[in-house]
């Protein structure tokens, strides 16, 4: 029990019910939308939303799809996403987007109905142990067992899901405790007892770390979605930072965005699909200053080959996420904002004493790399190349005020590679959990809070398929979202990696009988287009932008394109293979290097 | 960083609210590290806390994890490694029950005296003993005696001198 609960001044007198207590919380905790599916379990909740007109209630297709909305939502505003889901099926439908979450630090409150208190482990109808069952794919979850903890336990969620390391929070509300008589609490009479993150860098490491940065040769920023949760601040502080200091920077898949794309200091995406310059300055560099990035086996491919010869500064809220994978040498455990701001006011007490010309070779090498031109292709024929067709959809939007969200596979990954984010927020992937049908309803939260914008789904014909029942959603709210399919009649990369590592043999990856899209689209009540020849594609683009309301494109691309540059599973950074004339190498690979995803 | 495993004895205060203890096994399960002893048990009523001791063993690198990962549960509120964090006494209690004829248990009962263990049943055909001590006393008395059945609380401990363990404010 808190001080807080104690505190008699605390209480409103006027009673309420549980599910009006909900309500109440959610709304003071600024929340205008939340995503769900009714059931059994959660209608006095229903009932409560029905009679109030403060909270918008969007009706997904399913509780995965809720979750991955709502993670649309929080990402592309910086808040806190709300799903609201039954007992039983409909909690146990929430763990992959929980999951997702948890891996993607977003900041989601997940509200699932539970049977009444007394019949709590009888085995009861659309009974299931949710608090059990998402306590590993959750930052943290409660089961409320007593109406006057409600207020509270709300109140702390909301903390606990967007401070620190963001993530999300189930509230499992047994159904006698939403309709029983409960007392309200401000959000201001609760503090948690336990739960205070460290917000504030450490000035002798910050010291420490501009020392190391200010005296390096082949320095590079290696920055990640932990920058874009620290928000617009944050960004626009590594920005001047990074300027100021004329060093390179790169981007992890979640970090695409921290850093305007097209400027020339990027050297784009690193990892397993990232650039030839960002891998090598990787595996190069001297001084490694990475910022709200974990060292995923993604990013660093061999462990004991990363980056061999580097000092590496770490900052990251999480202190879990340091040494974890790779040691540092200067660790600094804080939120961005403070921690970037710091080290821009500490660099800039000592800039005159730095000299710009030390690392004129460093980027003399880099260009040197970049010439490679390491995301080439080549567009011969009419066929449409799948990395064209996103070429061509980030020629058309690059003026408007966009958002792009993906789905898993090849697709990911050539958006990742050629579609440039000038802006944090604007991009929205699975990236840790590499969820296939993450992209769709996620587009769809994106559109609910940002009525106006253009909303991009770039999708692949296996991932849209997993959460297609969504479109329903889509025509019931009259949102816009633009969908792309590039479709190869494939699960690309699993197809990609069975060519490479298990002999051409493509085990379940060709996607016999796939609908017609252009009429599912229509069945849906959607509009459906096709490309199938370049010439198409910028009608087709042009016409899907002009199209009021969902439009789902099928742009069928060249099937056996694979993505490029790649660091197979198991090598390092400069073991990156560039095209397809190195692709005989692949049999080299090592059976350590097999077992890695 | 050093390579070698190391036995690390772990206290973490925690509020005592239901689901701590499974978030605190979920972490060591959930990630395949070891847990060598665990007891939990409420040791300030007021504040409704509880206190468990944990022995693991693992790389320096490994236990840095399970301490910043202890650190982030939310209802966690300290986590003190007592190997690193200075001198500590370590306490294991464990009852011992040994069957025989007369003769068996007189020679149980002599290696019990000397080994400072305390009768605590006693039956025609058996001795039940309470044994305190370290775990490695405990190892010894139980190979001695050769018993039967044996039931051990696990590791307690706490630091010396006037180092405390408290929350931060609550």
């Amino acid at each position: 029990m808190t001080a807080a609960t104690l505190a008699p001044a605390a209480v409103d007198t006027q009673s309420m019910t549980g599910s009006q207590v909900v309500l109440r919380a959610l709304v003071e905790q600024g929340v205008d939308t939340i995503f769900g599916y009714p059931g059994g379990a959660v209608l006095p909740l229903y009932d409560a939303i029905f009679q109030q007109d403060k909270i918008r209630h969007v009706l997904v297709r399913h509780e995965q799809a809720a979750v991955h909305a709502a993670e649309g939502y929080a990402r592309s505003t910086g808040k806190v996403g709300v799903v609201l889901v039954t007992s039983g099926p409909g909690a146990t439908n929430t763990v992959t987007g929980l999951t997702d979450a948890l891996m993607d630090s977003v900041p989601i409150v997940c509200l699932t109905g539970q049977v009444p208190t007394h019949m709590i482990g009888n085995d009861a109808f659309q009974e299931a142990d949710t608090v059990g069952i998402t306590r590993p794919c959750t930052k943290h979850n409660y089961l409320v067992k007593r109406p006057e903890d409600l207020a509270r336990v709300m109140h702390e969620a909301f903390h606990v899901a967007r401070s620190g390391r963001p993530g999300p929070v189930v509230i499992d509300l047994p159904k006698n405790i939403q309709m029983g008589k409960a007392l309200y609490q401000g959000k201001d009479e609760v503090r948690h007892r336990s739960y205070h993150p460290r917000r504030e860098p450490d000035a002798e490491r910050i010291e420490q770390a501009i020392e190391m940065i200010a005296r390096a040769e082949r320095p590079v920023f290696y920055v990640g979605g932990g920058l874009v949760n620290a928000g617009h601040e944050a960004c626009a502080l590594l920005t001047e930072l990074v300027r100021e200091t004329g060093y390179p920077i790169t981007q992890t898949l979640m970090g695409l965005g921290a850093y305007p794309g097209s400027d020339p200091q990027s050297l784009g995406m690193l990892g397993m699909h990232g650039t030839l310059e960002a891998n090598l300055a990787m595996y190069h560099c001297d001084v490694m200053v990475c910022i709200g990035a974990r060292f995923d086996d993604r990013v660093t491919g061999r462990l004991d080959g990363f980056s061999p010869g580097s000092k590496k500064i770490h900052i990251d809220i999480d202190p879990s996420s340091i040494n974890k994978n790779i040691a540092v040498d200067v660790s600094v455990v804080a939120d961005a904002v403070e921690a970037v701001g710091a080290l821009l006011a500490a660099w800039r007490r000592r800039s005159n004493s730095v000299s710009r010309d030390k690392v004129a070779p460093w980027w003399a090498q880099i260009e040197e790399w970049r010439k490679k031109d390491s995301l080439r292709f080549r567009q011969d024929g009419a066929g449409i190349k799948p990395q064209t067709a996103i070429r061509r959809l980030y020629e058309a939007t690059r003026e408007s005020d966009v958002y792009v969200t993906t789905d898993v596979g090849q697709h990911q990954m050539w958006a990742a590679q050629h579609f440039t984010f000038e802006k944090p927020m604007r991009w929205l992937t699975s990236g840790g959990l590499g969820t296939m049908g993450y992209g769709f309803p996620a587009a769809l939260g994106v559109q609910m809070a940002h009525p106006e914008a253009t909303v991009l789904c770039i999708s692949g014909d296996a991932s849209w398929v997993m959460n297609m029942q969504e479109m329903s959603t889509a025509i019931q709210y009259r949102l816009p979202v633009k969908t792309f399919i590039l479709n190869n009649s494939y699960m690309g990369m699993v197809r990609q990696w069975q060519d490479f590592f298990h002999g051409q043999r493509h085990a379940s990856s060709y996607m016999e009988s796939l609908p017609d899209f252009v009429k599912l689209a229509e069945a849906f009540g959607a509009t459906g287009l096709r490309a199938t020849t370049v010439e198409e594609l910028d009608q087709v683009i042009a016409k899907a932008l002009a199209t009021e309301g969902p439009v789902l494109v099928d742009v069928v691309v060249d099937r056996e394109e694979n993505v490029y540059p790649m660091i197979p599973g198991g090598a390092a950074h400069n073991e990156i293979k560039l095209s397809p004339e190195d692709e005989g190498q692949h049999e080299a690979i090592s059976e350590e290097g097999m077992v890695l995803v | 960083m050093a390579e070698e495993e190391r036995r690390h004895t772990i206290v973490v205060l925690v509020d005592n609210e239901p689901g701590v203890l499974a978030r605190v096994i979920g972490l060591f399960s959930g990630r395949g590290y070891n847990i060598e002893s665990l007891t939990v048990a409420q040791v300030d009523k007021v504040r409704g806390q509880s206190r468990i001791n944990i022995v693991t063993t693992g790389t320096e690198l490994v236990i840095e994890q399970i301490k910043a990962l202890l650190g982030k549960l939310v209802p966690v509120h300290r986590v003190q490694d007592l190997t690193i964090e200075g001198p500590h006494v370590e306490r294991e209690l464990a009852l011992v029950k040994v069957l025989g004829d007369r003769e068996q248990l007189v020679r149980a009962l002599r290696i019990a005296d000397f080994m400072h263990a305390r009768l605590v049943d006693s039956s025609p055909e058996s001795f039940v003993f309470e044994m305190t001590g370290t775990s490695d006393e405990l190892d010894a008395f139980i190979s001695l005696v050769e018993p039967v059945e044996v039931s051990r609380a696990g590791v307690v401990a706490i630091g010396r001198g006037r180092t405390v363990l408290a929350s931060n404010g609550a």
